[in-house]
C-alpha cells in the first residue's frame, strides 16, 4: 500500500471538511471546536497509518471517538452553567486522547479497551442527566418566558443523545470481525435520521418537533458535518465503514418482515410524521375502551355498539356513526408512519435505514412476528411456529400438501428441487410418504416374527401352511382333496387381479422336467417338482 | 447305466472320487435334466453331491418351493417363473435359506409377495446381482425402497411396476449404484426425473429399457451422458419427438443398440440429429416409423459401424432402399417385414450394394417377384436366413434359384408362397438348414420333402401348416433321418395318419407337436407320442375328433413335461381330463367343445392340476361353476379366458387359402389407401 499516496489524500479531505465546518459553524463562532478538529486531524492519521495491519480495526473504535468530542464540545457554547461544562469537557477530552492511544496500540480487539470504553459512556451517560436535572431545576421557573430557550434544550439533549448511541453502537461493531464494504449513506438520510431521531426522543410531542426541526436548522447542522467528517476518512482509507455493517447484521434480523408493508412508497425522509406505540400498546388485545364500564373493544364500531346500552343518548344516529378522521380534516398533508419500538430494529425510527411502517397493523404484525415468542404451533407437523395466528392459519392450509421430504429432513414444495437437491447431495435420498411407509414398518414387523418361528422349525412347510391357513385361500385345497371342491367359503378377497401369461412365454422352457417317477406319479413329490 | 455300476460293483467306484471330480463329471451332464435325477438316485452318497452341485433352480410348483430349496443348499439362481404363488413366508425361507449365496432370483411370473418380502430379500441375500420384479403390478415405492437394499443389484428389470412413482425409483437408483440394466417398461408412474436421477447416480448403465414410459425430452440429455450406455430401448415412447433428438448435442456415446420402435413423434427430420450423436451405433430398429425416405436413410451415413436395420412395418421408397444401400457399409441384418413399398427395383440395388449381408427379411413385401430373388441369391451368397413369407408373386422357379446360389442357408421361411418340389430339391443342398417353414405350400408332394429328409439332417424345425399334399410316406422319412426334431407342424395335413406319428415317437427330441385337424389322427397315435417323446411339451390336438380317454391316459403318464395342451372337439370325457390333471407341469388348458365334460369333473380337474395358469374354457361355463371357486382359482394364479365360438366343422381345406389371401389383400389395400 501506498501510505503516503493515501495520507496526502486524506489531509487534503480533512481540510476540505474543515472548511465547509468552519463555514458551517461561523455563525456560532465556536473557535474552540475549530481547534479541536485540527487537533484531531492532525494526530488521526498518524495513529491510523501506524499500523498498517489492522487499519479497520483502529477505524472503527476511534473514529466515532473525535464525534464524540467535536460533539460534547459543540455543547459548551449552549450550555447554561460554562463552568461546569468546561471542566467535563476537558476531562472528558483527555479519556477520550487516552482511549484513542490505547486502541491503536493494542491493534485488535481487547476487553481493556473495550472495558475503558464503556466507562467512558458511563461517565457521559452520567453527564448528560447531570444536564437534564441542571435543566429542570433552571427551565421550571422560567417556563413560557423564552420558547426558544426550551427548545434549544430539547435539541441539545437529542444531539447528547445521538452521540452516546452512536458511539455504543460502534463500541458494539469493533466486536465484529469483519467489515463488510460499502458504500456510505448519503447526507440526507443521516439529516433525516438525525432530525428524527431529535424529535423521538424528546418524545411524544410530535406537535412541536416539527417546529422546532424547522427552526433549529442552525444546531442540526454541525452534527451533521461532523458525522461527514467521521465517516469520509473512513471511506476514503479502507472503503469500509462500521455503521454499514451494523446496518446490515440489522438487516439479517430485519428480512423476515418485508411484507409489513412501508416499503413499497419511498417517502423522503421528513416528509411524514411518525409515530411509535408502545409495547404494551401493541400487545394490548383491545384498543377501544368504554369510558363508564371500561370495556374493551377490537374495533371503534364494536364499541359504539356496546356504547348503545349505556344510554339513549348513545343511540342517536351522530353518535352511532363513524367519527370522522381527524387527521384527514385537519393536518390532511400530514402522512402519518409508524415507528417499531425495538431498538436496533430496522422498523426502529432510530435504524440508520429506517423503514417506516404504514399503519397500525401492519405495527402489530411486524412487532409480534419480529420481537415476540412464536406461542402458536402447526397442530399438524409440530415443527413451524408462528406469533401471529393468521400466519399459523396460512400455513395450516398448505402444511402436509405435497410435501418433498428428502431423507435429511429438508422439505420442497416442488418435486424437481427435491430431485436436484438429490441429486447434488451423497446419500441423500426422497423419502416416502408418510403413510405408505407406516404401513411397510407395521407389515414388517409382523413378517420378521413369522420369519424366526420358520427358521426355528425344522419343518418349514408345515409351519408356513398353519399360517397360510388363515389368510391364504390357496392351501384350503390340496390336490388330492376334491371333496372339498364345493365348499368355498371366505375367499372373497384376492388382492391381486390375475394377470395375462401368453402362450408364447410358456415355451421357452422346453424339455426340462421329466417322467421320472411313473409309479407314483399321482402324488406330486418334490423330485418333480424341479429340474 | 449308472445304476447297473452301483449293482455290479462290490466295493463303490464312487468312493474313491472326490467331490470336485464329482462335480466335474456333473458338468457334463447339463444338457439333459433327466440324467441328473437318474445320478442323484443312485445312493444317498450321489443325492448328497447332486444337491451340492446345482447352482440353478427352477421350481415348477409353489408348493414345493421350501422342500425343494431344502434340498439344494447352494444355489446362486433361483427361477420363479413357474411359481405363480409365492408368499413373503416363501421369500423369507429363500432368504433365510440361501443368505449371502443367492445371485440372481426370477419372480417375474408370481405374486402374492409383499414389500417384506423383498425387503428380507435384499437384507439377507447381500450378493443378490439380478432380481426380476416384472409384472409385480402390485409394488409401490415402499418396495422399491426394500429393493435398494439390494446394494449389489447389477440387472434390475420392473416391466409393468406401473404403481412405482418417480421417488421409488430414486431410492433404487441411490441405493443400488452397480446397476448395469435396467428396465422400466410400462413404469407409467416413472417420468423424466426419475430417469434423470437414474442416469446421474448409476454410471454404470449398460442397458436401459424405457419402453411405453411417460419420458421426455427432458431426459434424453442426461441419458446420452451415460458413458457406457450400450442398449437403449425407447419403445413406443410418445414424448419422445423431432424436437427433443433436434437439441442434442453432439459427443460421443457408446450406444450400441437403438430401439425407437412406435415413437410416433420421431419423424425424418428428427433421426439425423440422432444418429449424428451415436456414432457407434451396430443395431437399428424403428419399426413402425412412419416413412423410410432417402433423407432418413441418408442420415445412416453417420453410423459406420451400423449392422442391423429393422424397418418393420415402415413406408420404405425405392429410394429409401437405395440410399440404405450407398450409406451403410458393413450391413449383416436387414429386416423389412411389412414394410410398403418395397419394389424389386429398390430391393435388387440395395442387395447389389450390400453383399455381406446374413440375414434378410422380406415377409409381407408383396410387390416383389423373382426378379429380386434372382438379385439377392445372386449377390448375397452368405445369406443364412430367409424369410419370405407370403411373397406371392414370385414364381416357382424362382425358388430354385435359393438352394443353387446360397449354400449356408440355416433358415428358410417359404410360407404361402408358390414353392414346389423343384424348389424344396435345390433346397436340400443347404445342408446346415435347421428351421423350414413351408406352411400353406399348395404345391408341395411327398417327392420334394423325402429328399429334404434325406439330406437336410439337422433339421430341428419344420412346419408343414395345411401343405396338403405330405402325406405319411414323407413324414416317414423325415422322422427317421432327422434325430434332432423338436417341432414339427402338421395341423390341417389331412392325409396324415397315425402311421405318422408312430414314426415320429424315434425323435425323442420332439416337444412341440401341432396335429390340428388331422382327423384320421387317433388314440394311438396319441399314446405313441406320449411313450416316445419323454419331453413333449406342447401337444396341440385340436378337432383331432378320433383322439379320446384311450389316448389321454398314457399321455397323462408319460409326458411328465408337457406344459401347454390343447384338446378342443375331441372326444374325451372326465376321465381323461382329471388324468391329464396329474401332470404336474401343465400350465395352460384349451378345452372348448367338448361334449362328453360334467361341470363336476371340470372342478375336479382344474383343482386337482395345481400348477394351471391359464385355461380357455367355452363361455356357458362361467355361470355354471361357482363363484367361490373361480376365485380360488385365481387366487392360485390361474386365468379363465371364456370363448364363445360356435362349434364349427372345418371349411373346405383347399379353399382356405383362396379365403385367407383375399382377406390379407383386402387389409393390403386398405393400407395403401
Amino acid at each position: 500500500m501506498d501510505f503516503d499516496s493515501l495520507e496526502r489524500e486524506l489531509k487534503m479531505d480533512f481540510k476540505e471538511k474543515l472548511y465547509s465546518e468552519s463555514w458551517n459553524s461561523s455563525s456560532l463562532g465556536n473557535d474552540k471546536l475549530k481547534s479541536s478538529m485540527t487537533n484531531i486531524c492532525s494526530q488521526k492519521p498518524q495513529l491510523k497509518w501506524d499500523d498498517s495491519s489492522s487499519p479497520d480495526c483502529d477505524m472503527m473504535i476511534d473514529s466515532p471517538f473525535p464525534k464524540f468530542n467535536e460533539q460534547s464540545e459543540s455543547l459548551s457554547p449552549r450550555s447554561y452553567d460554562p463552568d461546569n461544562q468546561i471542566t467535563m469537557q476537558d476531562q472528558i477530552e483527555s479519556q477520550a486522547r487516552g482511549m484513542l492511544v490505547d486502541v491503536a496500540k493494542n491493534k485488535d480487539w481487547d476487553p481493556q479497551s473495550m472495558l475503558s470504553n464503556l466507562s467512558f459512556l458511563e461517565q457521559k451517560v452520567h453527564q448528560l442527566k447531570d444536564l437534564v436535572n441542571f435543566m429542570v431545576d433552571q427551565g421550571s421557573p422560567v417556563a413560557g418566558q423564552q420558547d426558544e430557550l426550551v427548545a434549544q434544550q430539547q435539541q441539545l439533549v437529542s444531539a447528547d443523545l445521538t452521540s452516546i448511541i452512536v458511539q455504543l453502537i460502534s463500541t458494539a461493531g469493533s466486536l465484529l470481525p469483519f467489515v463488510k464494504k460499502s458504500t456510505l449513506p448519503t447526507t440526507s438520510p443521516l439529516l433525516g435520521q438525525l432530525g428524527g431521531t431529535g424529535t423521538s426522543s424528546v418524545g411524544g410531542m410530535s406537535k412541536a418537533s416539527q417546529h422546532n426541526s424547522d427552526g433549529s436548522k442552525g444546531l442540526c447542522n454541525p452534527d451533521q458535518n461532523k458525522q461527514m467528517i467521521d465517516c469520509m476518512p473512513d471511506q476514503n482509507c479502507a472503503g469500509k465503514t462500521n455503521h454499514s455493517h451494523l446496518m446490515s447484521s440489522f438487516d439479517d434480523h430485519e428480512s423476515k418482515d418485508e411484507d409489513d408493508g412501508g416499503e413499497g412508497d419511498h417517502l423522503p425522509p421528513g416528509s411524514y410524521e411518525v409515530l411509535q406505540l408502545e409495547k404494551e400498546e401493541i400487545l394490548a388485545p383491545h384498543t377501544h375502551f368504554c369510558l363508564i364500564c371500561g370495556k374493551g373493544f377490537k374495533r371503534d364500531a364494536n364499541l359504539r355498539m356496546h356504547m348503545r346500552g349505556h344510554g339513549d343518548e348513545y343511540k342517536t344516529p351522530a353518535a352511532l356513526a363513524k367519527p370522522p378522521n381527524k387527521d384527514l380534516s385537519s393536518e390532511h398533508m400530514l402522512i402519518k408512519r409508524y415507528s417499531c419500538p425495538f431498538v436496533g430494529c430496522k422498523r426502529n425510527k432510530e435504524h440508520k435505514k429506517f423503514q417506516p411502517l404504514k399503519t397500525i397493523l401492519c405495527v402489530k404484525n411486524h412487532y409480534k412476528r419480529t420481537h415476540c415468542d412464536k406461542s402458536y404451533t402447526c397442530s399438524r407437523c409440530h415443527s413451524k411456529k408462528f406469533s401471529v395466528i393468521a400466519d399459523l392459519k396460512t400455513h395450516e392450509k398448505h402444511c402436509g400438501r405435497d410435501k418433498w421430504l428428502c431423507s435429511c429432513g429438508t422439505t420442497f414444495s416442488r418435486k424437481d428441487k427435491l430431485f436436484g437437491h438429490v441429486a447434488l447431495f451423497q446419500g441423500h435420498s426422497p423419502a416416502l410418504p408418510f403413510d405408505e411407509t407406516k404401513g411397510t414398518a407395521v407389515s414388517a414387523g409382523r413378517e420378521t416374527a413369522e420369519t424366526n418361528n420358520s427358521s426355528e422349525g425344522n419343518n418349514i412347510q408345515n409351519v408356513v401352511d398353519v399360517k397360510g391357513g388363515a389368510d391364504d385361500p390357496g392351501s384350503y385345497f390340496s390336490p388330492l382333496n376334491l371333496d372339498t371342491c364345493c365348499n368355498f367359503g371366505g375367499f372373497h378377497e384376492f388382492p391381486r387381479p390375475p394377470f395375462d401369461v401368453p402362450e408364447g412365454s410358456l415355451s421357452f422352457f422346453l424339455s426340462r422336467s421329466c417322467d421320472y417317477n411313473q409309479k407314483n406319479g399321482s402324488a406330486p413329490s418334490s423330485d418333480d417338482a424341479f429340474s | 447305466m449308472v445304476k447297473k455300476l452301483k449293482v455290479d460293483c462290490e466295493l463303490n467306484p464312487f468312493d474313491l472320487l472326490s467331490e470336485e471330480i464329482i462335480f466335474d463329471i456333473l458338468d457334463y451332464l447339463d444338457d439333459n435334466p433327466l440324467d441328473k435325477k437318474s445320478f442323484s438316485l443312485v445312493c444317498r452318497a450321489l443325492h448328497t453331491v447332486e444337491s451340492r452341485h446345482r447352482k440353478v433352480l427352477k421350481p415348477l410348483r409353489s408348493e414345493l418351493v421350501i422342500r425343494s430349496i431344502n434340498r439344494y443348499p447352494s444355489v446362486a439362481r433361483l427361477d420363479l417363473s413357474s411359481c405363480p404363488r409365492i408368499s413373503d413366508d416363501s421369500l423369507a425361507a429363500i432368504s433365510n435359506a440361501y443368505k449371502s449365496c443367492l445371485r440372481s432370483i426370477d419372480l417375474s411370473r408370481s405374486r402374492f409377495f409383499s414389500n417384506a418380502g423383498i425387503s428380507n430379500l435384499a437384507v439377507n441375500c447381500r450378493f443378490l446381482v439380478e432380481l426380476d420384479l416384472s409384472n409385480a403390478t402390485e409394488l409401490t415405492d415402499s418396495g422399491a425402497a426394500a429393493i435398494s437394499k439390494a446394494s449389489n443389484l447389477e440387472k434390475l428389470w420392473l416391466a409393468r411396476c406401473k404403481l412405482i412413482t418417480d421417488i421409488g425409483i430414486a431410492r433404487i437408483a441411490i441405493g443400488c449404484r452397480k446397476l448395469r440394466l435396467i428396465n422400466l417398461t410400462w413404469c407409467l408412474g416413472v417420468g423424466d426425473l426419475g430417469v434423470d436421477l437414474v442416469a446421474v447416480k448409476c454410471k454404470q448403465i449398460r442397458s436401459l429399457d424405457l419402453s411405453y414410459t411417460t419420458i421426455t425430452n427432458k431426459c434424453l440429455p442426461s441419458i446420452l451422458q451415460l458413458q457406457y450406455l450400450e442398449d437403449l430401448t425407447l419403445m413406443g415412447c410418445l414424448g419422445i419427438d423431432d424436437e427433443g433428438l433436434a437439441t442434442l448435442e453432439k459427443g460421443r456415446t457408446s450406444l450400441k443398440t437403438l430401439n425407437l420402435t412406435n415413437c410416433e413423434y420421431v419423424t425424418l427430420w428428427g433421426l439425423p440429429y440422432l444418429t449424428s450423436r451415436v456414432a457407434c451405433l451396430s443395431h437399428l430398429n424403428l419399426t413402425n416409423e412412419s416413412i423410410v425416405t432417402e433423407a432418413i436413410a441418408n442420415s445412416l451415413q453417420n453410423l459406420p459401424k451400423l449392422q442391423s436395420i429393422k424397418l418393420d412395418g415402415c413406408h420404405v421408397t425405392c429410394y429409401g432402399l437405395e440410399a440404405i444401400g450407398n450409406c451403410c457399409i458393413l450391413l449383416k441384418e436387414l429386416s423389412l417385414s411389412k414394410c410398403s413399398g418395397v419394389t424389386d427395383k429398390g430391393l435388387s440395388f440395395l442387395v447389389k450394394k450390400q453383399k455381406e449381408l446374413r440375414k434378410l427379411d422380406i415377409t409381407c413385401c408383396r410387390k416383389i417377384t423373382q426378379i429380386s430373388v434372382d438379385n439377392v441369391t445372386k449377390s448375397c451368397t452368405s445369406l443364412t436366413s430367409l424369410k419370405m413369407e407370403s411373397c406371392h408373386l414370385i414364381s416357382k422357379e424362382a425358388f430354385t434359384l435359393i438352394g443353387e446360389r446360397c449354400h449356408h442357408l440355416e433358415e428358410i421361411d417359404l410360407t404361402d408362397t408358390e414353392v414346389d418340389d423343384a424348389g424344396l430339391m435345390s433346397i436340400t443342398r443347404c445342408t446346415e438348414l435347421s428351421s423350414l417353414r413351408l406352411g400353406i405350400c399348395y404345391n408341395l408332394t411327398d417327392n420334394g420333402l423325402v429328399q429334404v429328409g434325406k439330406l437336410c439332417r439337422k433339421l430341428v424345425e419344420l412346419d408343414l401348416y395345411r401343405s396338403m399334399g405330405i402325406t405319411d410316406l414323407s413324414i416317414a422319412t423325415v422322422a427317421s433321418c432327422c434325430p434332432k426334431l423338436e417341432m414339427i407342424n402338421l395341423a390341417y395335413c389331412k392325409d396324415i395318419t397315425d402311421t405318422s406319428l408312430v414314426s415320429l415317437s424315434r425323435c425323442s427330441r420332439l416337444s412341440v407337436v401341432e396335429i390340428r385337424g388331422c382327423s384320421s389322427i387317433s388314440s394311438v397315435g396319441i399314446s405313441t407320442i406320449a411313450l416316445g417323446c419323454k419331453r413333449l411339451t406342447v401337444l396341440d390336438v385340436k378337432k383331432c375328433y378320433n383322439i379320446d380317454d384311450v389316448g389321454l391316459l398314457p399321455l397323462a403318464n408319460f409326458s411328465r413335461s408337457l406344459k401347454q395342451v390343447n384338446l378342443s372337439y375331441c372326444s374325451i370325457t372326465d376321465v381323461g381330463l382329471l388324468a391329464l390333471a396329474n401332470i404336474a407341469c401343465l400350465q395352460s388348458m384349451t378345452i372348448l367343445h367338448l361334449n362328453g365334460l360334467s361341470v363336476d369333473g371340470l372342478v375336479a380337474a382344474l383343482l386337482a392340476c395345481s400348477g394351471l395358469r391359464k385355461v380357455k374354457l367355452h363361455a356357458s361355463f362361467k355361470s355354471l361353476f361357482p363363484q367361490p371357486f373361480l376365485e380360488h382359482m385365481e387366487s392360485r394364479g390361474c386365468v379363465f379366458q371364456w370363448r364363445d365360438k360356435p362349434f364349427q366343422d372345418d371349411v373346405d381345406p383347399w379353399g382356405w387359402r383362396h379365403t385367407a389371401r383375399m382377406n390379407a389383400n383386402i387389409m393390403y389395400l386398405l393400407d395403401e389407401v
